[in-house]
């Protein structure tokens, strides 16, 4: 048999095999490179968001206005502060994770057990915030008019404070006829989304009351969309608007362009998944320290490898919240 | 595993005194820069939203610098990047930057391009 083993002459040297020169375990690389190409993935959804968002430069949503909610305070104007206080959820997380993988390092199992419980809370305060912040972006607020060309017109009165659609628009005068299978196309059914105020309704309300302008989706050179002054909003609602749109799906948007609403469900929801299994994978790996897995292994590298990840997922909406939220 | 880290952050302008501590200092400078974020993105200066360099608002550019600044921290402290072989990091950052850095750049420059000729071509966004 000894015939058959080859040597290389490279028994002892750098090229011989054995050492490590990246000093760090397979798993760890492995987790590393599996970063690297979650990391290209986001980049190419947040790049693809830019690309229609430079397309669209001149008419795109300000965030300011778009998110502008704080549970339990109604009516209140609060942009952004809840976005931030979901950052600040997530990088404290990532706090006690690393709490948690330096107690690993020190082999302090209660310490370990105590920060990871920690973190898995925080990702969940985080997951519930964000179906919070979705369920509030899809049932929308004012309601806004969508022209022949599809784009939004808002309301706004005098003043420059946006009006809700149900504020304003007249009292229906007649009854709504709902589509059925025997009347009209067979195969189309009564649709599921439609807004409580008809068109017809607003265009009423809208003329008839003088305090009204609106505002379209084209901005001026600071930035901010441009407001028309009655005569030139009659004239926009009556020649271009077509229908009512209330709150955001991936067809129609009452904030503005609906690309914005669908790279917001897109990646805020690709992210949201990133955050759902990392609080599973984190439930896990919890468990095993509390059964004592890791103590029984010698070490608590696994604790370090899923805190990578999770820190990733951190980094990711360090992005998502300048690009989304900010820029 | 238990490997030594090195506990400088600022360039050795503030030293921690243990692991425990450079995390919780990390902490703090993460959430100053977010705050200043958020304030910026409420109270939008004039001076910043009115002023532009290379086709973007100078606001926008101190929000992508700060954001870089904050993904640094993340990875060299949280991920611990700081204590990694020049190697691993080198293969993980550099490969990440200049590939981010090229898709970027193209598909911005193609965004702009068809904004430009929905602007000033015969396709008109205005109906």
């Amino acid at each position: 048999m000894e015939a058959t083993v080859v040597k290389t002459g490279t028994e002892g040297k750098t090229w011989g095999g054995g050492n490590d020169p990246l000093k760090a375990s397979y798993g760890k690389m492995m987790m590393w490179f599996f970063i690297v190409s979650d990391a290209l993935t986001f980049s190419g959804f947040l790049a693809s968001y830019g690309f229609s968002r430079f397309k669209f430069v001149d008419a795109w949503p300000i965030p300011d206005q778009v998110f502008t909610h704080f549970p339990f305070l109604h009516g209140v104007d609060a942009p952004m502060y809840y976005v931030a206080f979901m950052t600040f959820v997530l990088i404290f997380s990532s706090v006690t994770m690393v709490l948690a993988v330096d107690a690993g390092h020190k082999m302090q199992q209660n310490k370990v057990i105590f920060y990871l419980f920690l973190t898995i809370i925080g990702g969940f305060i985080f997951l519930g915030s964000q179906a919070w912040e979705w369920a509030t972006f899809i049932k929308g607020d004012y309601g806004a008019i969508e022209t022949k060309g599809g784009q939004i017109v808002q309301f706004l009165d005098k003043e420059g404070e946006r009006v809700a659609l149900r504020d304003f628009a007249a009292v229906a005068s007649g009854e709504r006829t709902e589509q059925s299978k025997e009347n009209g196309i067979w195969f189309k059914s009564e649709s599921e989304y439609y807004p409580s105020v008809s068109f017809d309704q607003v265009k009423a309300g809208f003329l008839a009351n003088d305090n009204l302008l609106v505002r379209i989706q084209h901005k001026d050179e600071h930035g901010q969309h441009i407001v028309l002054n009655r005569e030139e909003s009659i004239a926009k609602v009556v020649n271009d608007g077509v229908m009512v749109v209330e709150g955001a799906n991936l067809r129609h948007n009452e904030y503005g362009h609906p690309l914005f609403a669908d790279f917001f469900f897109f990646i805020t929801g690709f992210h949201g998944f990133h955050v759902a299994t990392g609080v599973l994978i984190n439930c896990i790996i919890f468990f095993n320290v509390i059964l004592g897995t890791y103590e029984r292994r010698g070490h608590y590298e696994m604790v370090e490898k899923v805190g990578l990840y999770w820190h990733f997922v951190d980094l990711v909406w360090v992005f998502v919240f300048t690009f989304f939220y900010l820029v | 595993m238990a490997h030594e880290h090195k506990l400088e952050i600022f360039r050795g302008a503030l030293k921690f005194k243990s692991n425990v501590s450079k995390i919780w200092g990390v902490f703090v400078v993460l959430s100053i820069v977010t705050t200043v974020e958020v304030a910026l993105g409420i109270i939008r200066p004039d001076f910043l939203v009115d002023h532009h360099f290379l086709a973007l608002r100078l606001l926008n550019w101190v929000f992508i610098i700060l954001t870089l600044f904050k993904a640094y921290y993340i990875t060299w402290d949280f991920m611990h990047m700081r204590d990694e072989t020049a190697g691993l990091r080198r293969a993980v950052i550099w490969t990440s930057i200049f590939l981010i850095a090229y898709l970027v750049t193209l598909i911005l420059i193609e965004g702009d391009y068809i904004f430009e000729v929905y602007k000033n071509g015969f396709i008109k966004f205005n109906f």
